[in-house]
Parts: C-alpha cells; sequence; structure tokens
C-alpha cells in the first residue's frame, strides 16, 4: 500500500484473517485545531464471520465511516484490534469517474490490478448481466440515471476481487423505490457470489432487508449497543411482520420513536 | 455569438461616424475603413511579421505549457516543494514583465530566446495554477477507494488525476493565450527588428497609423483564433468537464 502525502497514514496492524473481520475494543479519536481531540470511537467491537453481511447502524457522527475505514486499513485504531482480510471501500456516492464508460468504470479494480482494457472488460461483462445494466457498458456516468451509477459502482467494487466489503451508505442518495431496487440487485448479487460484508446505513429497514446481523451504535463517541440476529428467508419484504418487528426493536435500541 | 457580431458592428459603425463627422485626421484616428484599407494594402508586410510573432507566440506556449505542466505535477507530487516553490511562482508573477522585458533583451539578445522567455514567464502561470488546482481538487473518497484498491501512487495519478486535471490544464491555456500574445509585443517592442510589435512602433512615426491599427487587428484575430482553437480542443478532449454531474472535481 501506498501512502499519500496529504493523508499520512501509519501503516495499520491488520491481521490478515481469511475469514471475515474482527473490530475488538477499538477506540479512535481525531485531533481538533484547538482543544481535545474529539472521540470518534471507544470501545467498539464488531465480529463479522466469513460471507456473513453485517449492517451497522447508528445516529449521524456515530463515527460509522471511521469504522469502515479502519476495516479498509485506512486508518490504524488508536487502541483495540482490527483483523479483517483484504477489503474494497464502497464510499457513499458512486464517485464514478466521468470520463470512463460504465464498463470501464467498474472494471478499475483491474485495471489496476494490471490488466489490459480488453481482458479488463469481458471479465466486467458477465457483472452487467447480473446487475441489469446490460446495453449501458459503452454509457458515461452523466448518461445513466443514479440507481444504475449505484449499480455499476457495486459491480466495481465486486469486481475488486476482495473478500470484505466496507459499504458506507451505499443507497442512501437513491429515493426510495431506487433504493429498494438497488437493494434487491446487491442481494441478489451477494448470493451469487458471497462475500463478507461491513454494511454502515442510518436506514434501519435498509439494514435488516439485507444484513444477517445488525449492530447498532450508541452515539459518539461510537460503540456496540445492541445486536439484532435477523434469521430471515430471503428474499425478504420491508412489509413483512418479522422485518417490522425487527425494525422496532432496532430503532429502540437507537432510542428512536417508533 | 450574433450578438457579439453586432455589438462589433455598432462599435465599428460609431467610430467610423466619429471619425468622418469629427474630421479627425488619418494620422491620429484611422477609421475602420482606413485600417481595413492597410490590412488590404499591407498585406505582404503584415504577413511578414505576423509569421515572426506568431513564432514566438506558439513557440512560447509551448515551453510554457511543458513547463506549467511539468511545474504543476512536481507540486502535487511533493508537499515540501509545494512549501518551498509555490511561493517563489506566486512571486515570479508580481514581477512587471514591462520592466523585465529589455532586461531580458539585454541579457539574452534581440533574436528569439528572449521572445520565448518573456511569453513562457507570462504564461506557465495560468496553466501551473489550474493545472495543480485539478490535480488537488480530486475527491478524497476516491483517493480512499484507489487505495482500498492496491493503486499505487502512480496508478492513482493516471488513472483519477491526471484526467481529472485536464479540464483545469486546458482552462489555463485558454487564458495563457489571451497574455501570450500580449507578452510577444512587448518583448518584441523591448528590443527587435521583426514581428507585430515591431511594426507597431516602427508605424506611427512614419505616420502610417492605419498600418499599426492593422496590426492590432491581425493580433487580436490571431488570439481569438486561439482560444477558438482550445476550447474546441476541450470540447473533444474533456467533454464531461461541461456537465454539471462531474463527481472528481
Amino acid at each position: 500500500m501506498t501512502t499519500l502525502d496529504e493523508a499520512p497514514v501509519q501503516e495499520p496492524s491488520i491481521a490478515q484473517t481469511p475469514a471475515g473481520v474482527r473490530v475488538a475494543g477499538v477506540d479512535r479519536a481525531y485531533p481538533t485545531r484547538r482543544g481535545a481531540p474529539v472521540a470518534a470511537l471507544a470501545g467498539m467491537s464488531l465480529h463479522a464471520a466469513r460471507d456473513e453481511i453485517v449492517a451497522v447502524v447508528g445516529p449521524s457522527g456515530c463515527g460509522k465511516s471511521t469504522l469502515l475505514e479502519l476495516v479498509c486499513g485506512l486508518q490504524a485504531p488508536d487502541a483495540g484490534t482490527v483483523e479483517s482480510g483484504p477489503a474494497v471501500l464502497m464510499p457513499q456516492r458512486d464517485l464514478l469517474l466521468p470520463w470512463a464508460c460504465a464498463l470501464d468504470n467498474a472494471a478499475l479494480a483491474l485495471r489496476v490490478a494490471g490488466q489490459g482494457r480488453d481482458a479488463a472488460r469481458d471479465q466486467a461483462r458477465p457483472l452487467f448481466t447480473d446487475l441489469g445494466l446490460e446495453g449501458f457498458e459503452a454509457a458515461l456516468p452523466h448518461e445513466l440515471s443514479g440507481g444504475m451509477r449505484q449499480r455499476v459502482a457495486v459491480a466495481r467494487t465486486l469486481l475488486a476481487g476482495k473478500p470484505v466489503l466496507a459499504l458506507d451508505e451505499p443507497f442512501a442518495s437513491l429515493d426510495a423505490l431506487t433504493r429498494g431496487q438497488a437493494q434487491a440487485w446487491l442481494a441478489t448479487a451477494l448470493e451469487r457470489e458471497p462475500r463478507t460484508v461491513v454494511m454502515v446505513t442510518h436506514d434501519v429497514e435498509e439494514a435488516i432487508v439485507l444484513a444477517d446481523r445488525v449492530v447498532v451504535m450508541s452515539p459518539r463517541p461510537g460503540r456496540a449497543i445492541a445486536e439484532l440476529e435477523v434469521a430471515l428467508p430471503r428474499p425478504r419484504r420491508r412489509t413483512d411482520p418479522a422485518v417490522v418487528a425487527l425494525r422496532e426493536q432496532a430503532l429502540l435500541a437507537l432510542g428512536a420513536p417508533t | 455569438m450574433i450578438r457579439a457580431v453586432l455589438l462589433v458592428a455598432v462599435v465599428l459603425a460609431g467610430w467610423q461616424a466619429y471619425v468622418d463627422l469629427g474630421g479627425i485626421d488619418e494620422f491620429l484616428l484611422p477609421s475602420p475603413t482606413d485600417i481595413a484599407a492597410a490590412l488590404s494594402d499591407d498585406r505582404a508586410l503584415l504577413w511578414r511579421d505576423f509569421r515572426v510573432t506568431a513564432t514566438e507566440v506558439l513557440l512560447g506556449l509551448g515551453v510554457a505549457l511543458a513547463a506549467g505542466v511539468l511545474f504543476a505535477v512536481a507540486l502535487h507530487l511533493s508537499s515540501t516543494l509545494r512549501r518551498t516553490a509555490y511561493p517563489v511562482l506566486v512571486a515570479s508573477q508580481t514581477v512587471p514583465i514591462v520592466i523585465i522585458a529589455p532586461l531580458l533583451v539585454a541579457w539574452l539578445g534581440f533574436d528569439l530566446a528572449p521572445k520565448l522567455a518573456i511569453v513562457a514567464l507570462i504564461c506557465f502561470f495560468p496553466i501551473t495554477v489550474t493545472t495543480l488546482d485539478g490535480l488537488a481538487g480530486v475527491d478524497p473518497d476516491l483517493r480512499k477507494l484507489m487505495r482500498t484498491l492496491d493503486a499505487s501512487r502512480w496508478q492513482t495519478f493516471r488513472r483519477v488525476e491526471a484526467p481529472a486535471a485536464l479540464p483545469g490544464l486546458l482552462s489555463g491555456a485558454k487564458i495563457a493565450v489571451a497574455v501570450a500574445v500580449i507578452g510577444a509585443v512587448l518583448a518584441e517592442q523591448a528590443g527587435s527588428s521583426e514581428g507585430l510589435g515591431h511594426l507597431i512602433l516602427q508605424s506611427i512615426p512614419q505616420f502610417a497609423t492605419a498600418r499599426s491599427w492593422a496590426a492590432v487587428v491581425v493580433l487580436s484575430a490571431f488570439a481569438i483564433a486561439l482560444f477558438g482553437a482550445l476550447s474546441l480542443a476541450e470540447r473533444h478532449l474533456a467533454p464531461w468537464a461541461h456537465r454539471s454531474e462531474g463527481v472528481s472535481r
């Protein structure tokens, strides 16, 4: 891993676990310009078994994005341990390269890994079918709808070939209808090709529809305060009474009125 | 575009009327028709001197582009260099070029070298600044994404930063062409035996004021043509930059 000069990062002490993700007793604080450092995480623990989908919900500013950057090795914890297999980050916004077509955007990781353009495109193509993007391979990002852009970003994330996916509010920018569709595409893609997923979201419903387990975080400094097992068959409907019941439980744990 | 042409037409008509009706001597202020006549009568002379000036402008721009991009990349890659050299680059722009020009001529002689130096000196700065902004303006989240894709510094530069900086580079080049022509004329007036800047100075004491104005028209037309060529290049090389949905900016 290289170090960017504008964001110096210590090489994180991540023991590469082949299976999943283990975050144990992690503290992380950021220095502020004046005054005491702000604690983002304090005593945060989280575990994701291999190929398990874990959703993390919490109030805004509870250190969710920090958690993902720790998992990806983009920062190191002040205290505690973070163990994870090689992880790829899917940022909140799609961040597609505006000059590259959808297929080339999806294949970005393959090009970075040294593949030629045609080989990379050939490898990315089947995923376009899986994600319902067939026929839009040559489209530029601005020609795609928000939901399609997000699916291209999902394809880019999957094609990185990492066992661990760190998704940062992947569908937060989409409208409710498009979000539901995008979630369904992601669920299908993960069923076909299981990965360990740590997904941060503020959408409790999204967490329950997609995840095997939901971890609820406290306000800043963030730590896990509740954990819900979602032992429901897939595909899940958001109107399913069991989903609704779990949603109320999660909201209760968050201290939100249901 | 039509409005711009109309505006120019109105200004020219007013000018013509002012000179004709006010009985202004042609040697003081030639009318647009006098200038048009000079453009036609002196075309051989204008063409000869235009080629000299155009060479200076184009070569100077070439040097400025190379230097500007090189500076921008170097400053982008090294924060030490950025802290050390950037203030010096800014300071270089506060030096009044009008005063420096004759000094450079005294140093480098009467031929092409001082002209290139002067054109390049005033042109590299906008290119450096806009390119550097483009390189540095890449979304931090995109950098993080590239790092989780195990991209090396070079790969992030090549796949993300360099294309993202292209629109900035072209904007800088557009600013540069506008000042490049001015720079070349200044350099010629500081000491030269040819070129449109020289022709302008030389024509005034010969009472050929219309010829001086004709040279100005040629210079403006040249600058506009360069600007237009760059706008065209921009649309072909960086079409995404003109859309509102640019992400990595």
